[in-house]
Parts: structure tokens; sequence; C-alpha cells
């Protein structure tokens, strides 16, 4: 099992959900998030000031996902969230040892 | 004398007018509070709240005969305090002052004092120790509005026999309080951010505004509030009333356009900012003036406003004073606005209608001697409280926001998991 994160731009979201859910994934986690990668900010003025603004709005997905899906879960959400243009965000994986569906007690791929 | 008998069409309008005046404290605590980051919306829209609610007790005690009692010595500079005292003889259903219930006109007087010290808060923004705030707020009223009224709108016979000397014997003409409300508080706040010095990371950190709608919406209130302040002024139901209100929305809508104008050639974007920033500029512009002017006057009053005044904002920056929400860019230099162009476009009176320049002198002076009294006595009002109590919360308070270390409240609960006990320290009633 792999913990998929991602970071993208937050009007991309449903393009990614809806991705996801037509192959098969149907579990997320989604929070706002804000941050900065190599975009870095945008100009904001205020009363004749500008303020450099460098933490930008960013949603951040999270899924569960059985191994034999990793790949093409990846490829997916890249596929989706892709505008071409700097500031896309980025998608990483981590292992995870163990998942436990809290209703039933179910574990391992079971559970997702 | 002819006998003087309530109208009852000027009290209506005048009961109304109150009301709608009423309106432009919760306005002017939205238009500032929305300006401020969201840890001190809460002290910001309590400065309004606070001055009204102070204010309004001490008009009643003295305010109201230091500005409309008979002049002492007849020297025009301030009011018997002692003639009114608590409104002796005034606070009963058959008085009149004018032709309309004298309880009516203390009432809508009393209101402009509390407005104009809530003015001034927008200069200190996230800094000041509430309880000093106060204090500052009943010496203000006492010590600098209330001569300050006296002079512009204590007229002789009025109210008593013998008013102020703006009025009267200089002649310059304030309709609605340009003066005594805008340059007064305009310079009060210029006196008291250098009093208390810049915020923590002013010009470094940026300090957004956290709810622009919440900046409109109070404008848009203000504005509402504003034709019983201007038209109102007219304590009459009648066609300078209208005029005053025409002139209103005439100047409004042209400092709006002023402002946004400039914003758009010098900064790339017209914002909703400037827009309600501009609807500030032109009310206060037209003060003075809206019952002075014809409708182009006011179209003109108001475009120079809008222009100017966006043109201020960026003073502070340059001179290192941190005027928060900047009262000296809006009031204190859309009040001398208004009132020196009445020296100009004033119907009859104005350089430009054949009146020469004896207006635009006195109006000059008018707005001078007002300035100048209020950032000096400002001054020391402040830089007194300041020895005394201090005036600012400590780096520490400011940093992590004057609405949890003063009051101890916050604006927005935005996600509900995080309630405590409700019990646990309570000072007050049970739940």
């Amino acid at each position: 099992m792999k913990l998929i994160t991602a970071i993208i731009k937050p009007f991309k979201l449903d393009e990614v959900k809806d991705a996801l859910q037509a192959a098969g994934i149907t579990g997320m986690t989604v929070s706002e998030a804000s941050g900065f990668g190599r975009q870095m900010g945008h100009t904001e003025v205020y009363r004749g000031t500008e303020y450099e603004v460098n933490l930008l709005p960013k949603i951040r997905l999270e899924i569960l996902v059985d191994e034999p899906n990793v790949e093409s879960a990846l490829a997916l959400i890249v596929k989706a969230a892709n505008t071409g243009s700097i500031g896309d965000g980025k998608v990483w994986t981590t292992p995870v040892d163990q998942v436990v569906r809290v209703r039933t007690g179910e574990r391992g791929a079971a559970a997702i | 004398m002819e006998e003087v008998v309530l109208n009852t069409g000027d009290t209506a309008w005048m009961l109304i007018s109150t009301g709608l005046v009423t309106l432009m404290i919760p306005g002017l605590a939205l238009f500032y509070g929305g300006m401020v980051r969201v840890k001190s919306l809460l002290n910001m829209m309590m400065m309004s709240f606070g001055a009204l609610a102070l204010v309004f007790v001490i008009w009643i005690a003295v305010g109201f005969s230091l500005v409309f009692g008979n002049s002492v010595g007849d020297r025009g500079i301030i009011g018997n305090a002692t003639q009114f005292l608590f409104l002796e003889g005034l606070d009963n259903s058959t008085a009149l002052i004018g032709t309309i219930p004298a309880a009516v006109f203390i009432a809508f007087q009393g209101l402009f004092a509390a407005i104009t010290v809530a003015l001034i808060s927008g200069s200190i923004a996230d800094r000041a120790k509430f309880g000093a705030w106060m204090i500052f707020a009943g010496a203000w009223a006492t010590l600098v509005y209330f001569p300050v009224a006296h002079w512009v709108f204590a007229f002789d016979d009025f109210v008593a026999k013998t008013g102020g000397w703006i009025a009267n014997d200089l002649g310059a003409i304030d309709f609605a309080g340009g003066t005594a409300v805008h340059i007064n508080a305009g310079a009060a706040g210029l006196a008291l951010a250098l009093i208390l010095g810049k915020r923590v990371g002013f010009g470094r950190v940026p300090m957004r505004p956290h709810s622009l709608p919440l900046v409109m919406l109070g404008a848009a209130l203000l504005w509402v509030g504003w034709f019983g302040f201007n038209a109102g002024s007219a304590v009459a139901s009648n066609g300078t009333a209208g005029l005053a209100l025409l002139n209103t929305i005439a100047a409004t809508t042209a400092a709006v356009l002023a402002w946004l104008l400039v914003e758009k050639i010098r900064d790339g974007h017209a914002t909703s900012l400037g827009a309600a920033s501009g609807v500030v500029a032109g009310l206060v512009a037209i003060t003075p003036a809206c019952a002075a002017v014809n409708a182009s006057g006011a179209l003109v009053i108001g475009a120079i406003a809008g222009m100017l005044c966006a043109l201020s904002v960026g003073l502070k920056f340059k001179f290192g004073y941190d005027d928060s929400l900047d009262v000296v860019a809006v009031h204190l230099v859309g009040g001398i606005v208004g009132t020196v162009l009445i020296g100009f476009v004033g119907e009859e009176v104005g350089l430009f209608y054949g009146g020469g320049t004896d207006q635009l002198v006195s109006q000059i002076i008018g707005a001078a001697a007002v300035l100048a009294y209020s950032f000096v006595a400002t001054l020391i009002i402040g830089k007194t409280i300041d020895l005394i109590f201090g005036f600012r919360i400590t780096h520490d308070e400011e940093l992590e926001g004057i609405d949890i270390a003063v009051h101890a409240e916050r604006a927005y609960e935005i996600f509900d998991n995080n309630q405590g006990s409700a019990f646990s320290s309570s000072k007050g009633g049970q739940l």
C-alpha cells in the first residue's frame, strides 16, 4: 500500500477527483493548504501599496492506494492537474505499514 | 419675535436623520474592521462602539452645553458648561430648538460628536489599549470636539444667544462638519499615530485587509447614513435638505470614479478597496459644501477629493507615520479639499461664481484653525495618556493579536472543534 500525496492548484480539484473516481479509486482526503515552489508568489495591491504574497493557496490530496494501482493513479493525477504553467504542483508517494477501517476493523487492502 | 411652533415635517425628517447617523457607527466599524487583519477585527469595531457609548453619555452631561450653550465671555471659543447641565430644561416633550423638539436636535448633534471620535480610531489600528482609547475618547471629545463644534456649529440666536467664532465672526461655510468633524478627526488621527508609533512590522510585513466585502458593506452603510448627516444638517425638511442629499450622491460617485482612475493609471488595477475608499473620500469632501454648491460643483469637489485622497495614501510610507487605515489621507485631505473648494465653487460666494476671494480666505482660515488646534491638543492629550497609563499593548500581545490580548475574544470560529470547557473558569452567568 502507498499513500499518494498531491499538491495541486485548487481549481483542478474537480478534474482530478473525477478522473480518479472514473478509474475506480473512490476515497480521498482533501485539505486546503498554502505554500510555494519555484513559482514563488504574486503581487497584490491595496491602496497603492504592493505586497509580495509568496504563500499561495493550494489543495492537498491524500489518497491510499493498493500497490497495483499506484502507477495508474499517479498518471491520472498528473494528467488531470496539468495546465502546463508554473505552479501546477507535485505528487509523491510514501509507503504505508498498515490501514484499518474504523467501522469494521478490516485491515490492509480490504480497508482501502 | 414670531412665535416658534413645531413643524411635523421637519421633526419627521430629523427623527429619520438621527437614525441614519446612528447607522454610521456600525458602518464605520465594518469599514475599518474589514481593513485590518483578522486578529484585530473586534478591537477595531469596539473602538467605534466604545466611542459612541462614552461620548454620548458625556454629551448629555456637559457636551451639549459646551457646544450650544451661550459663548463664555462672548468670545466664541466655548459654550457655558453649566447652562444645560444634564440637558436641564430641554429633556422634555415640549421644548423646541428651531422647529423641532429639542430632544431630537440634541440626539442628532450628539451622534456627530460620537462619530468624529470614532473616525480617529482608524489611525491606531492593532495596537492601542482599549482602556487608554476610552480615556482618550472622553478627553478628546471634551477638550477638542466640543470647543471646535462650538466654533463651527453654534450659530447666534439658534440654541443660545451667542455662538462660535467660525460660524458667526469668520463666516466660514461648513454645513455638516468638514472642519469640525473631518479635519478635526484627521488632524487628531495624525497626532495619535505619531504618539503611538508604528505597528510591529510596519512597511515590511504585509498588512492586508482581511475582508473586502466588509469594507464595501461598511462604506455602503456610511453612504446611506451620510444622507442623515448631510441632509439632516438642514435641521428642516426643505429644499436645502434636498440639495444636500443630491450633492452628497453626486460628489460621492465622482470621487469613486476619480479614485479608481488614479489606481488604474498608477497601479494597473481598479480595486474594490479603492471604490470603497472613494465613497468615503467623496462623502467627506462634500460634507461642508453640500448646501453651498450646485450639482456641477459637487462633481468637481468629489472628483478632486477622490484624486487627491488616492494620491495621499502613500504619504505615510514616505514620511514614516503609521496612520494605519488612512484617516489622514481620507478625512484630513478630504475635509480640506471640501472646505477650501467652497471658496472656488460655492454658489454666489465662490471665486468662480463672482464672489471674489473673501470666502476663500475665510474657508482657509477656518480649516487651518481647526487643523492646528486639533493637532496640538491631540498631541498633548495623547502624550499625557501614554505617560500615565501607557497607550500601547506589549510587543508580544500585538503579534498574537489585540482581540485575544485585550478582549479575550476571537472574531471568527471557522472550525468548531476547539471548544474547551464552558464552565472551566467562568466568572459570569451559567450557560
